[in-house]
């Protein structure tokens, strides 16, 4: 019996070269990470632990939840893990962007297992690494030990055929299989993403697919790596280990999307599951318009952003915050000449780091509604327990922000 | 440790992380972010819930967020047990981790109620409203969730190990 591409990097990781779906492997970390958001629990277990790194080069703290601190628990919060990261001489990222745009930057490569204090880890199934969230006791034994006990997961095999219209995005895919998995569909499983379509989605679309993996409750979100990935990681002058599926490899679910005949959705409030085609809530009055976080905040979503937006000026009644993913994106962006394109629009720009994604600027008050390129619409997350947020690709985000209310992108 | 009693608060399907604990409470002390635990939802409930009180809930309890302190603040706040009809990856390993029981019961999130006295049979598996003489089986969980559990979590459930 063949394997999936999760069962060989599992495999590949352990001591049990041959795991399977539903066996328990103690697997070897290749990267661990932590944020601010959850940093401070995972101190204070691991200090408990004995607080001996198993090795500080693969260990990143990264501080983007709260950055700038914007309380002075905050500020507690980044004196602790500055102070802890620089005595034991791990990775701290201080004022780069969010965590995992900065693992991707910095550290992930294709075959690796990576472990992080955050629900959007899986993001890294972008390149073909197995990468799942986890919270801080579970962070802490693997910063202490190397190593974390993992039950191998079965597979959910997403198969993509045709390409995806001009219009629809990666996010637009994931949106539509959500909602038809449900937000606990592929609880304790893993999404794998393949077929011939696979090979048109980008890797940054990659990592948006992957991101909101878990938003179906999934442990790990994957696409094979292929000619895409290697580019990619020329680019970072990384190289890694390039695992496939078997074709013969055991599934326990299969969902098949056709990408040409996928339209752009939109995740109603207060789940992420309750993805509609843009037709059923377009002409919905929005107060907010949203592009950043670790789902839409990379370059490829800012250059789809900017294009609807130049030249124009975003609806006098609405805000619009944009929030790069990484300092590398900023700065990328502002060579472009994209930040100009949204300031001269109307947008404000926010520092790199989990922004409005998090409720952490960008609050709303009761009854507004906003628009959002990121990955969550839980109720009270971004504000008020009765405001509502929708969730959109970034050019849906760009064509509301314009009109003040959700436009279908189609139809610009 | 085996048999737990307590009150029952009730709770709907999908109780996310951010119901639980709001994103923008995470960087405040424990003793005082436990105050805000399922704020948007119930904001009576921190100040309400007893020491040994039982959460019932529908399915997909502790979606969303890695947040551990979701059952920090519920552990904190005296919580004994969460009873659910599924919970999310993530939010089921930090319970036990922390040593809350958590319990995947398909009957009884339909028929228990909100004051309800709850029985629960760790060993066994089996949920009982005795006053009303209903009886749900549970998805007994192993011995070695158990061990971690009734050692208080797996942090004292590792460093005791390592000291014995």
């Amino acid at each position: 019996m063949g394997k999936t591409i999760v069962e060989k990097i599992l495999s590949h990781a352990s001591d049990n070269s041959d795991a399977s779906a539903g066996e328990i492997v103690n697997a070897r970390v290749s990267f661990m990470m932590t944020n601010d958001a959850v940093g401070e629990l995972t101190v204070d277990a691991f200090e408990k632990l004995g607080g001996i790194p198993w090795d500080s080069a693969r260990i990143a703290v990264i501080l983007d939840h709260y950055i700038p601190a914007t309380t002075e628990d905050a500020a507690r919060t980044h004196k602790l893990l500055r102070d802890f990261s620089r005595k034991h001489g791990m990775h701290l990222f201080d004022q780069t962007g969010v965590c995992h745009q900065v693992m991707l930057e910095s550290f992930v490569s294709p075959g690796d297992v990576v472990i992080g204090t955050d629900s959007h880890t899986c993001t890294y199934g972008g390149i073909g690494a197995f990468s799942t969230g986890v919270g801080s006791t579970d962070g802490a034994a693997a910063m202490a030990t190397g190593k974390i006990w993992l039950r191998v997961p079965e597979t959910i095999r997403v198969e993509l055929i045709g390409k995806l219209s001009p219009h629809v995005h990666p996010k637009d895919l994931i949106l539509h299989v959500i909602g038809t998995l449900g937000a606990d569909g592929a609880t304790y499983q893993a999404l794998e993403f393949s077929g011939e379509g696979a090979a048109t989605i980008s890797v940054s679309g990659r990592f948006t697919i992957c991101n909101m993996a878990v938003e179906a409750g999934a442990k790990a979100g994957i696409f094979e790596p292929d000619n895409e990935t290697k580019r990619f990681m020329a680019e970072r002058g990384r190289e890694g280990v390039y695992f496939k599926s078997d074709p013969d490899a055991r599934y326990c679910k299969h969902l098949k999307v056709d990408l040409s005949k996928l339209g752009p959705q939109v995740s109603c409030p207060w789940a992420v599951d309750n993805a509609v085609p843009v037709e059923e809530v377009q002409g919905t009055r929005i107060e907010q318009a949203f592009i950043g976080s670790c789902t839409n905040g990379r370059i490829e979503d800012f250059r789809t952003a900017a294009k609807i937006l130049k030249g124009k000026t975003i609806h006098p009644e609405v805000r619009m915050l944009v929030t790069p993913a990484s300092q590398e994106v900023y700065m990328q962006a502002v060579t472009e000449g994209l930040i100009e394109t949204f300031i001269s629009a109307g947008a404000i720009i926010c520092n790199p780091g989990c922004s409005a994604c998090f409720g952490g600027q960008g609050m709303l008050w009761e009854g507004e509604v906003c628009i959002g390129s990121h990955n969550r619409n839980f109720r009270a997350r971004m504000g008020h327990k009765n405001s509502k947020v929708y969730l959109a690709s970034p050019e849906t985000v760009a064509v509301s922000a314009l009109s003040g209310k959700i436009e279908d992108p189609r139809q610009h | 440790m085996s048999t737990i009693n307590g009150k029952v608060w009730k709770f709907g399907d999908a109780i996310d992380t951010d119901i639980i604990i709001p994103a923008r409470y995470l960087i405040l002390p424990l003793d005082q972010m436990k105050h805000k635990a399922m704020e948007p939802l119930r904001p009576e409930f921190a100040a309400q819930v007893s020491k040994g009180d039982v959460i019932v809930a529908g399915k997909n309890f502790g979606c969303g967020s890695s947040r551990e302190q979701a059952p920090a603040v519920l552990k904190e706040l005296g919580i004994r047990a969460i009873v659910a009809v599924s919970f999310a990856r993530i939010f089921f390993r930090n319970a036990i981790n922390l040593g809350i029981p958590v319990i995947e019961c398909e009957g009884a999130s339909a028929k228990v109620e909100e004051g309800d006295d709850i029985e629960i049979n760790l060993s066994s598996g089996e949920v009982r409203i005795p006053k009303r003489d209903l009886s749900f089986s549970s998805s007994k969980l192993p011995d070695f969730l158990l061990e971690i559990i009734n050692d208080g979590g797996l942090i004292p459930h590792l460093t005791s190990k390592g000291k014995s």
